[in-house]
Order: structure tokens, then sequence, then C-alpha cells
């Protein structure tokens, strides 16, 4: 159990800055997920952690110990593998127990501890097999099984879960939560995929070429993304984008889409009039546009109309792909909303929700 | 309407009534173009080759012109054998396709193979039951010789305990160190191109370019050159020297592994490189130490290929004759099995005695293929 502490961290291979001036405090037991799109470092920042790869500039602690020129197998931690690195030769109680040989640990204890661990993960009646015998689950399971062993002060997870069906994912993604409840150790876990970072995390870090674009609780970043690229990459379907202008008439204020003007009811309007006259880039959710026969009670109405590209029915919504002049979106309609392709669609958006960002910087507007 | 069901009921007995009338002479009479063609194509062809052989024969023509003929002869002819062979199989049904097909394209292989292999080996056996002449029946007294003759001893002695445990030792070790070593260097390309290109000499090259490094004269010998000079001492015979025997085998297996350690490391080094970078990134985490990473995750996952490696190399080693032949001519205690086989056989003309030993040495080679072949066949992927 240890925190563990980034403080100005590059990671340079020739001109390449895979890492750029990466900060984060893991507080002990956290479980912090990186997440962006593929290259973005996330990867690389775990693997510096680990001691896999060398660190060009900055400082990684672990606990109160800085951690650069300390070999991997010194660091306390245990890592899963996205392939799960198993070890061909070894049976799976070999595979758990090798950590524990090298630290010299009696027999009995090591012999104890795998078992209980295999127990934990229900792969006791595999012990004796070898790898190439059991399924990609089971095999995701030993590689965890491997990690708990050794009772490290951080797991660390390398996409522990990309190579396993869709079903499956879901699953071990409940059991991995679990897993770090019970353990009450610090996980850190890297994906590309952000529903795994949404239903895991206490802290998300959303990263994207190398540089880390905001750091907070789930919730938090889904209602308050601090740039265009985050309030994008959480959430599925994405948050819809539009170029708007906010102007002021009839004393109110109001997004100007051209093809749409919406009022912005008095929760934003403080924030609105400050930026009164700017483009910006005015962002939505699906989830915030409702089929006007259908709005949720509360909502300040403000209408917008559109025309129905695609409809994907999901049973228990529709995700409508609808237009507004030549511009495409997105929205998450209730499933009774009729809603017929090239037909019209009357819209209420909830405006209580809208983002705004400076289209230049694509930072937030506050 | 109902005309048309008539019509149909009426000619269908008809038709059963001619197709009842065929018999196997009508058969014949539809089908006989068909065989004729199935005879004569194949007939011409080998008439063809025939005329080709006679030619190649008889003529008296320019060797240039002969040359070309036989060329286009032997070549065409093999493409024609196929051709003619595999059309007629494709004539007939599908199930006989199936099973002769592969014989025309695997048979001359086979038939070849035993021509040159398969019926030399029993020749030879046959050979050894006799005496040096090939013409008193001598049972099984050439093989109580081979392994009671004191040269033969000496043969033994040399393959057995010091050409296969230093030569595979040395060749297998040497090479997995540079195939490591290499690996992680940016040098890599050049070092392995250096240690790799002895591969390309040719045994008896290398014979002869130790022979040199080895010379008693010290102005051409270069270990005598370093010895001299170093120690102030007399020059000496490193492989041309009873005195040092054995050990003077040693210098001979020295040339092998500089030879065959080019061999051993391209193929360790192209299992350690396809051993997932995870794997040793995994060990590493669990707390390994490079030396254990080595150890435990790396020799086990290349066992394989060490094991086929050691095979190889050993199946080599048993067989070794060039080196020997060419540096000591087998003389000063060095001789091996093969150069033995070949001074009885050839030098003191004793085709019996020979040949036993030949089949003394085919069959010491056969347990060491077999298990290699195994071990081919075992392995797989993870």
């Amino acid at each position: 159990m240890a925190s563990v502490s980034y403080r100005n961290v590059y990671k340079r291979w020739g001109d390449v800055i895979a890492v750029n001036n990466f900060n984060l405090e893991i507080e002990d037991k956290e479980f912090m997920v990186y997440v962006g799109p593929s290259g973005c470092g996330k990867s690389t920042s775990l693997r510096l952690l680990a001691g896999l790869e060398e660190i060009s500039d900055g400082q990684i602690l672990i606990g109160d110990r800085v951690v650069n020129d300390v070999p991997p197998k010194d660091r306390d931690i245990a890592m899963v593998f996205q392939s799960y690195a198993l070890y061909p030769h070894m049976s799976v109680y070999d595979n758990m127990a090798f950590g524990l040989k090298l630290r010299k640990m009696p027999k009995d204890e090591i012999d104890r501890r795998v078992k209980e661990a295999a127990e934990t993960l229900g792969i006791s009646q595999f012990l004796d097999r070898k790898p190439k015998a059991l399924s990609g689950g089971q095999r995701q399971r030993v590689a965890v099984g491997r990690a708990i062993v050794r009772n490290p002060k951080v797991f660390l997870f390398d996409e522990p879960l990309s190579n396993l069906d869709a079903k499956l994912r879901v699953q071990t993604r409940a059991e991995i939560s679990k897993l770090w409840q019970r353990l009450g150790t610090t996980f850190i876990y890297v994906t590309h995929d952000q529903v795994e970072a949404m239903t895991m995390a206490t802290r998300i870090a959303v990263m994207k070429d190398g540089i880390l674009q905001q750091c907070d609780t789930p919730t938090y970043l889904y209602d308050h993304p601090d740039n265009v690229f985050v309030a994008g990459f959480i959430g599925s379907p994405s948050m819809n984008f539009f170029d708007a202008t906010l102007v002021e008439a009839d004393g109110k204020v109001w997004v100007d889409g051209g093809t749409f003007r919406l009022e912005v009811p008095g929760k934003n309007t403080e924030l609105a009039l400050k930026h009164k006259g700017k483009q910006v880039v005015f962002g939505i959710r699906p989830e915030d546009i409702h089929a006007r026969e259908f709005i949720a009670p509360g909502i300040a109405p403000a209408y917008m109309d559109s025309t129905v590209d695609v409809v994907e029915m999901m049973g228990s919504e529709i995700f409508a792909y609808l237009m507004t002049g030549k511009k495409n979106f997105v929205a998450r309609l209730d499933p009774r909303t009729r809603a017929h392709v090239g037909e019209a669609l009357s819209l209420v958006v909830n405006m209580d929700n809208m983002h705004i960002f400076d289209p230049k910087t694509e930072q937030r507007l506050t | 309407m109902e005309e048309d069901t008539n019509n149909i009921q009426r000619r269908a007995p008809v038709a059963a009534a001619e197709a009842k009338t065929k018999g196997p002479l009508d058969w014949l009479a539809t089908n006989l173009f068909r065989i004729a063609i199935s005879l004569f194509v194949p007939l011409v062809t080998l008439a063809v080759l025939y005329a080709g052989f006679l030619f190649l024969r008889n003529s008296h023509a320019s060797k240039g012109i002969v040359a070309i003929v036989a060329i286009a002869w032997g070549v065409g002819g093999v493409a024609l054998l196929y051709f003619v062979s595999n059309w007629l199989v494709e004539k007939l049904g599908d199930t006989w396709r199936a099973r002769i097909q592969p014989f025309v394209f695997v048979g001359p292989a086979v038939a070849i193979l035993f021509w040159y292999l398969a019926f030399p080996s029993l020749r030879t056996f046959y050979l050894s039951l006799f005496d040096r002449t090939g013409t008193t029946f001598v049972g099984l007294d050439n093989y109580v010789a081979v392994f009671t003759n004191r040269n033969m001893f000496t043969a033994f002695r040399n393959n057995i305990l010091l050409w296969i445990p230093f030569g595979a030792l040395f060749t297998v070790v040497f090479g997995l160190i540079v195939a490591v070593l290499a690996d992680r260097s940016k040098f890599d390309r050049v070092a392995k191109a250096f240690i790799f290109m002895p591969m390309a000499i040719s045994m008896v090259g290398a014979g002869v370019i130790w022979n040199m490094i080895y010379a008693v004269n010290p102005n051409i010998g270069l270990l005598n050159a370093v010895y001299t000079g170093l120690t102030g001492n007399a020059p000496i015979a490193w492989k041309a020297s009873a005195e040092l025997a054995p050990w003077n085998n040693l210098f001979l297996i020295l040339v092998m592994i500089w030879l065959q350690t080019g061999f051993a490391m391209t193929l360790f080094s192209a299992a350690i490189k396809g051993i997932p970078g995870d794997l040793l990134e995994a060990a590493r985490v669990d707390g390994a130490t490079e030396l254990q990473v080595f150890f435990k995750i790396m020799l086990p996952s290349i066992s394989g290929t060490i094991i086929t490696v050691t095979t190889t190399v050993i199946i080599f080693t048993l067989k070794i004759f060039d080196v020997v032949q060419v540096m000591t001519g087998g003389q000063f205690s060095t001789q091996v099995i093969a150069t033995q086989f070949y001074r009885e056989y050839f030098t003191n003309q004793n085709s019996g005695f020979g040949s036993a030993i030949a089949i003394v040495l085919l069959i010491s080679v056969v347990p060491v293929m077999i298990y290699n072949l195994k071990q081919f066949n075992e392995r797989e992927a993870f």
C-alpha cells in the first residue's frame, strides 16, 4: 500500500516526446485509470512507473521513495499485461509461485498464498495445467493471481481486458472492481476504453499526445470536462459540438448556431453573459437532447428543429443521428419517440447541461 | 396438358430399355477413343524421351550442342513426365485421382532417394560382410575388427569423448552467448555478420586457414608467434604432435567450433527474438534478475531450438571428416570414424572393413537423427 507521485516526468525517444511533463499524485488505495487514444502515452506512463522504461526527466515516487534508478524487481509492484505474459513452460501454480520463489519465501507460505489466490479467482482446478490449456478468461485470471500472491504495494494493469470478448470483459470489469475493494491497495489501470475508466476508477487521468489533459473523478470529468478533447472522449455516444455565437436579445442570452437558436436558462446566464458576442464551441451531450413529446420534467424549454438521418433502436432508448442544416449530431431519445428517417423532428435541449469552449484554445470557458 | 403427361409416361420405359441393352461392350465402344488416347500419349512421350537418350548416347555432334540438348532433355523430360502422368491421373475418377495423385509428385523424389541413398546403404552393408576384395563371405568379422582395432579405438575416443562433448558443447554455448549479447548491442547486425562469416567457408578452406595459424614456423603460425613471443620457448606443433595427444584434437575441434558457432547463433538469435517481450518484462517485475530471466524464462522458452541445434551439431560432429583429413590426415592420434573409413576403404583398399566402419557410423547417427526429427514434429507454438 502506497501513494505514487509523478513529478515533471518526461519520456523522450529521440525527437518523439511520449510523455510530456506528467504530474500526478495518486493517493494510497486509489483506483486510478489512465485513459486516452492509442499513442497518448498512457502505457508509457505506466511502464515508467514499473521501471520497464527509463525516465528521461523528472521523478517518480512510490511512497516516499524516489524510484528513478530502482530496478523493477525492487519496486514492490505487480503488473498484469495485456497479453497476460504467462510463462508458457510453467504450470499455473508455478506461474503464480514464480515471484515468491525468487524472493526465497518458505514453501508452505507460497503454497498457502497461491491456493488462497486461486480460490478467490476460481482457478483452483487449473493449478496443474499449462497456460496453453486455458481459455482467454482463465489466463487473465492467472495473470491477476500472479499479481495478487505477491501482495505488492501497487498493482499495475496494462489493458488487461482488451483480449477478452465483450461479455467476459463486462464481467471481469466488475470482478477487478471487487478485487480492488477487497485488497484495499493502490490500483493503476491503463485502458483506451472510456467505459472501463468510468465504471471502475475512483479518478481518471485523461491523456492525449503525451500530455495529461485532466484528472478527476468520473462524475466530475463527465460534467465538467476541461476541454473539447476530454468532453468528446468521455461519454458514449460522444458529446455534440456546434460552432455558435453567444448573443443577447430580448433581454435574454442565446446560443446561436445559425440553424438554431437556444435560450440559455437561469443557471448558465451569468456565464453566457460574460462571453457575450463571442464565437464559441457549444457542446451538448446526446442525453440532454429530447424529443418534444417526451420532455423530462423540470427542463426549461429550448426548442430546436432537426431532420432524422439514421435511427438506431437500442430497446431501452433510441440513438437518433440528426441533422440541423448540414451539421450532424446525435441524440438519445425515449424509445417511444416516433423518429422516421428523412422526416423532421422537433427537439428540446436541456440547456442546464450545456458546455461552452473557446474555439481557438479548445479550453472550457468559465 | 393431358397429352404431355402421356408422352412422358410413354417415353420413360423406352429410355430404361435402351439403358438395359448397353453392356460392357457398348461402354468400351463409347470410351474406346479415350482409352486409346490415354495409351497413345504416354507411349509417344516415352518414345520421345528414349529418342533423346539415344541421341545423347550416340551423337558425335560438338560437346556444346550435346550439353544443350542434354539440359533440354533432362529438364524438359522431367517436366514432360510430370505433365503426362498428371494428365493421365486427372482422367481417372475422383476417388482414384485422390489416391494416386500424391505419388505422381512424390514418387520421383522417393525413387531417386532410394536409388542414391537406400540402395547404396544396403550394398555397403552387403559388402561389410565380405573380405577386403568383396569376394569371400566373412560374416561379422569386420564388425569385430571395428570394435577391437587399436586405430578404431582411438577414432571412437576422439569422436565420442572429444569431438561431441567439446565440439557440440562449445558451439552451442558460444552460439547462445553471442546471440544473447548481440541482441542487446547496437552493432548486433555487424557482430552477427562477422560471426556468421566462417559459415561461408568450406571445411577444407577452414582447414587450410587454420593450418597456417597452427604452423610451427612462428613467421607463419599466428599461435606460435604469440606463444614464442610471450614465453620465449621453442614453437610447438599444436596439432601434428603425438606428445600433445589426445589434446591436439582440441585444436581441430576449435576449427569446427569456429565454423559452426555462426550457425548456432543464427538459430538461437531467431528463437530469442521470438520470445514475447512481455514475458521477460513480467519476469523482471516479478523480481527476477537478468541472469534469472535468462535461465528461468529465456532458456526454457527456446529449449526446442537448443535441442535441435545440439542434435544437428552432434550429427555433424559424428560425421566430421574434412577438417581432420586436411589438417592431419588422421595422424598423430587425431583420426575419427570417417577418416578411418576413408583410410581403410580407399588407402588400404579393404572394402569389407571400410564398409563395416561406414555402417557403424550410419547406425550411430540414426538415433540422434530420429530424436531430432521427433523434436521437429513435437515442437508447436504456444
